[in-house]
């Protein structure tokens, strides 16, 4: 099959940025979107010309690095699929394809296609986590947890940390991405002590970052790859008026 | 065997009559090798097996809580081994410079894992034990791994576990809130923990979140988006690396009084594997240029059960679970060249090879035997899909028997992941599968303590070859990583930094860190500016294909000679025909690539000179000389009992031989047998 890549282009942060023109020819439909762009990009290298840069890793859908606006939506047509999991047999022969990278103020284009996403690594650090130095860990049976509340744990924490869910969200919000975390952490015993201290720092360092508020378009459990529910934003924000009102900026370790 | 005065390894190899390349320097290889002085692990302490670790422990030097600030160490990689070192070493007050090549400590390939965790924890009351864990791990390493290390790990399994649950790892649990286990690859015992398909992502944001800490806290400096190019020695002793930021392209030097490599295993050697695209060997290929020794590098792990390429595109394989052999079977048209598709060939022309040649076993032989019969039948014209290379795994008679919804129920997510990559739907049409590249027991070698032969560098998870052997089991990798970078590297580190604390201090300016930064961006230079026609990526395609072919499942003496005198040639075309466009201050994709292939293309060469050396099989080494009447892998435990260790001597030239025989008091080798 043939197609039309549109794809942006932008040298540096600096530098303005525009879409430029790539027809592809002879592709396999088995191919994953990746894969196309690593036939043009070999292309590009033999004639000389610059490929064009883009995250990825695992192409297996897990490490969240490839993003990709791909008309429109991010990590492209398929609901609860990456990019690097995205097949050409979803496009039609001849069809012209806008390919650009995330847009959010908190993520600025690095180079192409690829993003700083340093942000979330940001939001992990004020409380994406459980105080537990190596060796200080009890037996692991001695706190048993309900399974309906490992269960809920393991769905928040299956988030990858790509990025779609900002990308998708007209406020350019990082709502999902967060309330996953603390909805993963605050709902098993092993979190509980640093529950309020928690949400009120996570919260925190999400707006320090730049990132938008929420107004429910639930555009972000849409493109979500991992489908993290939009209920957990609601988890989110009632983990929060909770800690707020019982435990205020005392609480917080930042 | 037993009456030769020296093993089969100690003659020097014939060169079989086929003269190597020698236009040029650059096109020079190597066929055959010195052997060097025996060497042996000092570190591990004498006396009962189950004793050493604590013995160890307590003969290590300490580092006062108030002085670990003032000692630097480097982590490179922060997968399952480098994120859980550099949090506990960063938790107990020395100082972390941390790197990654990704965008983010949280995105490394341990990520990937998919089927749990080892620990013998007992929870089952199933007969389980470190005692247990450990025989299992020697004998599944088919006797080449040494037996202090692994009753290290057994040990250490259970700690693991109370660790990562203390951190918040949402393992899968029984109704009663305790702990679920199951069964992993054919140990007889369910040991092993697990969340989900996703075991692997959920230990590594446990150790990335713990990481997350410290970094925030202040105590670890991240350099994320940065490449470890090169080792800095200086007066015998690893002080330090050379890295590229990968965004600005910029190259320096980084300090520090110990280096540790997380950096992975080197399976990416071979282009298509389940390794991450970017994952690679640059880090301990330097680090073996820089007087680390190699060893074992033809231990490589193949897995039966992955997606096979879909044509010259495909960028690298995916790993589906090898449960699905529990009720999927195996076949291939019975006649060569039978175009037909699967539904309209009747089962009489069909051939379940497998069920055919292990009558007992069936579908559910080992990883390396279902390997090499799926190759076995592919090369003699009888393999299915694009290209031929591809086995069907027919869940038909499952199907009929159970009923759809009964398969549904035990690998529907399988299923999904299958028909999401390949567009066909497994419940209609049988899957094809195909063995891949997946593991690499091989790596850099270490003493008990972890510590390479570099005074000061140190190498842990896949990254070193310690503790599977020539074989590892599922579900040990991650055990492993965790074990080395939570337990282990912290206190033998700390022994090292204890016992010559007063180092000089190295700068920037030391003329040894100076020269290697210079050497690293004169490499940079030379890629940028060799303007050739062909991409660094059609290299290391070409380079794996080559691998594939006769290094890969079955390797013999005439394949290996093959490619031990076409590397040469390829590396020489390399130099002369790549073609890296832009620069070298910027992001620049392909010139990070075009340096990896420089690597790859030396460790290839290695990698068969070792697996030329080692004339046996075992574990994941199949030597098609050395097998059974009945086509078994036929160990020779008398030559080459010992581990390999490789010590470089330069591009092209011989390397030597050091073998550090293996000693087995507790668990005494016996062959396998699956007929």
């Amino acid at each position: 099959m043939n197609l039309t890549l549109r794809i942006w282009r932008q040298r540096d942060p600096a530098a303005p940025g525009a879409m430029v023109t790539y027809p592809v020819r002879d592709l396999s439909p088995d191919m994953s979107f990746l894969e196309l762009l690593d036939v043009l990009n070999e292309d590009l290298i033999t004639r000389g010309e610059e490929p064009v840069a883009f995250d990825h890793d695992c192409r297996e859908g897990i490490c969240g690095m490839c993003s990709l606006v791909i008309n429109g939506q991010p990590h492209g047509p398929e609901r609860t699929t990456t990019t690097c999991q995205l097949h050409l047999r979803h496009f039609a022969d001849g069809q012209h394809i806008d390919v650009e990278p995330w847009r959010a103020t908190a993520f600025p284009v690095v180079k192409d296609l690829v993003v700083d996403r340093s942000a979330f690594d940001r939001i992990i650090g004020a409380g994406g986590y459980i105080t537990a130095p190596t060796g200080s860990a009890p037996e692991a049976h001695a706190t048993p947890v309900p399974k309906p509340d490992a269960d809920l744990a393991f769905e928040h924490a299956e988030c990858i940390g790509c990025g779609a869910c900002v990308a998708a969200c007209p406020n350019g919000s990082a709502m999902l991405f967060t309330s996953a975390k603390i909805t993963h952490l605050n709902t098993l015993p092993q979190g509980a002590p640093e529950r309020e201290s928690r949400v009120l720092d996570m919260v925190a360092a999400m707006d320090d970052e730049g990132f938008g508020g929420c107004t429910n378009t639930g555009a972000c459990a849409t493109a979500c790859p991992k489908g993290i529910p939009l209920t957990s934003i609601a988890t989110m924000n009632r983990e929060f008026l909770r800690a707020a009102r019982t435990k205020p900026a005392a609480a917080r370790r930042h | 065997m037993a009456d030769r005065p020296l093993p089969a390894a100690d003659r020097p190899l014939p060169t079989a009559g086929r003269p190597l390349p020698t236009a040029g320097r650059a096109a020079s290889g190597y066929a055959d090798y010195s052997v060097g002085d025996p060497l042996a692990d000092t570190r591990a302490p004498e006396g009962p097996v189950e004793q050493r670790w604590s013995t160890r422990r307590f003969q290590a030097g300490l580092v006062n809580p108030a002085n670990r600030r003032k000692h630097t160490v480097i982590v490179v990689g922060t997968g399952l081994a480098g994120g859980s070192a550099g949090a506990t070493l960063a938790e107990q007050g020395y100082r972390v410079v941390q790197f990654c090549y990704q965008d983010s400590p949280r995105r490394a390939h341990s990520i990937a894992a998919q089927g749990g965790i080892n620990a013998a924890k007992n929870y089952r009351n199933d007969g389980d034990s470190v005692h247990r864990l450990f025989y299992d791990t020697v004998k599944g390493g088919d006797f080449r791994a040494r037996e202090s290390n692994v009753h290290r790990l057994a040990e250490i399994s259970v700690q693991i576990i109370d660790q990562c649950v203390a951190q918040g790892v949402p393992f899968a649990r029984e109704y009663g809130g305790l702990l679920d286990t199951r069964s992993f690859g054919g140990v007889q015992v369910q040991r092993t923990f697990y969340a989900r398909g996703q075991t692997g992502q959920q230990l590594l944001l446990g150790a990335y979140q713990a990481l997350s800490r410290q970094i925030a806290a202040g105590n670890v400096e991240m350099h994320t988006r940065t490449e470890m190019l090169d080792l800095i020695v200086v007066d015998g002793r690893a002080r330090g690396i050379v890295a590229r930021d990968l965004v600005t392209g910029e190259v320096s030097s980084h300090l520090a009084d110990a280096v540790v490599l997380a950096t992975g295993g080197y399976g990416n050697v071979f282009h298509l594997s389940t390794n991450a695209k970017n994952s690679n060997a640059t880090a301990i290929w330097r680090a073996h240029r820089r007087g680390a020794y190699f060893a074992n590098p033809c231990f490589t792990q193949i897995h039966p059960t992955c997606i096979p390429r879909s044509g010259e595109h495909q960028s690298k394989l995916t790993l589906m679970s090898e449960s699905l052999r529990n009720d999927g079977r195996i076949w291939v048209p019975g006649t060569k060249g039978d175009s037909r598709g699967p539904e309209r060939i009747p089962e009489h022309e069909r051939d379940y090879y497998l069920e055919r040649l292990y009558p007992s076993f069936g579908n559910l032989v080992p990883r390396d035997i279902a390997s090499r019969a799926a190759k076995s039948v592919c090369d003699q014209g009888r393999g299915v899909g694009p290209g031929g290379l591809g086995v069907y795994l027919d869940f038909a008679d499952a199907i009929a028997r159970l009923g759809r919804a009964a398969v549904a129920e035990r690998y529907g997510n399988l299923f999904e992941m299958y028909q999401r990559i390949t567009g066909e739907d497994p419940y209609r049409v049988p899957m094809r599968i195909y063995p891949a590249i997946h593991y690499t027991m091989g790596g850099l070698w270490v003493d008990y303590d972890l510590q390479t032969t570099v005074p000061g560098l140190f190498a842990v998870g896949e990254a070193n070859f310690s503790d599977h052997g020539a074989n590892r089991l599922g579900a040990s990798a991650l055990m492993q990583g965790l074990a080395d970078g939570y337990f282990v590297l912290p206190a033998t580190l700390a022994d090292y930094l204890a016992r010559d604390p007063k180092q000089p201090p190295v700068t920037a300016d030391h003329p040894e860190v100076a020269s290697v930064v210079r050497e690293t961006g004169e490499r940079l230079g030379r890629l940028l500016a060799a303007d050739g026609d062909r991409s660094p990526e059609s290299f290391h395609r070409e380079i794996g294909e080559l691998l594939w072919e006769y290094c890969g499942m079955a390797r013999d003496e005439t394949g290996l000679r093959t490619a031990l005198a076409r590397i040469p040639r390829i590396r020489e075309e390399f130099w002369r025909r790549v073609k890296v466009p832009g620069g070298g201050s910027e992001l620049n994709q392909c010139l990070e690539q075009a340096n990896r292939v420089v690597d790859y293309l030396e460790l290839a060469e290695l990698l068969c000179l070792d697996a030329l050396h080692r004339t046996e099989s075992c574990g994941g080494h199949f030597r098609v000389e050395s097998q059974t009447p009945d086509g078994e892998a036929a160990r020779k435990d008398d030559a080459f009992a010992y581990t390999a260790a490789w010590q470089y001597t330069g591009s092209g030239s011989a390397p030597v031989l050091h073998r550090e025989q293996l000693d087995f008091s507790y668990v005494h080798p016996t062959q396998r047998s699956y007929a």
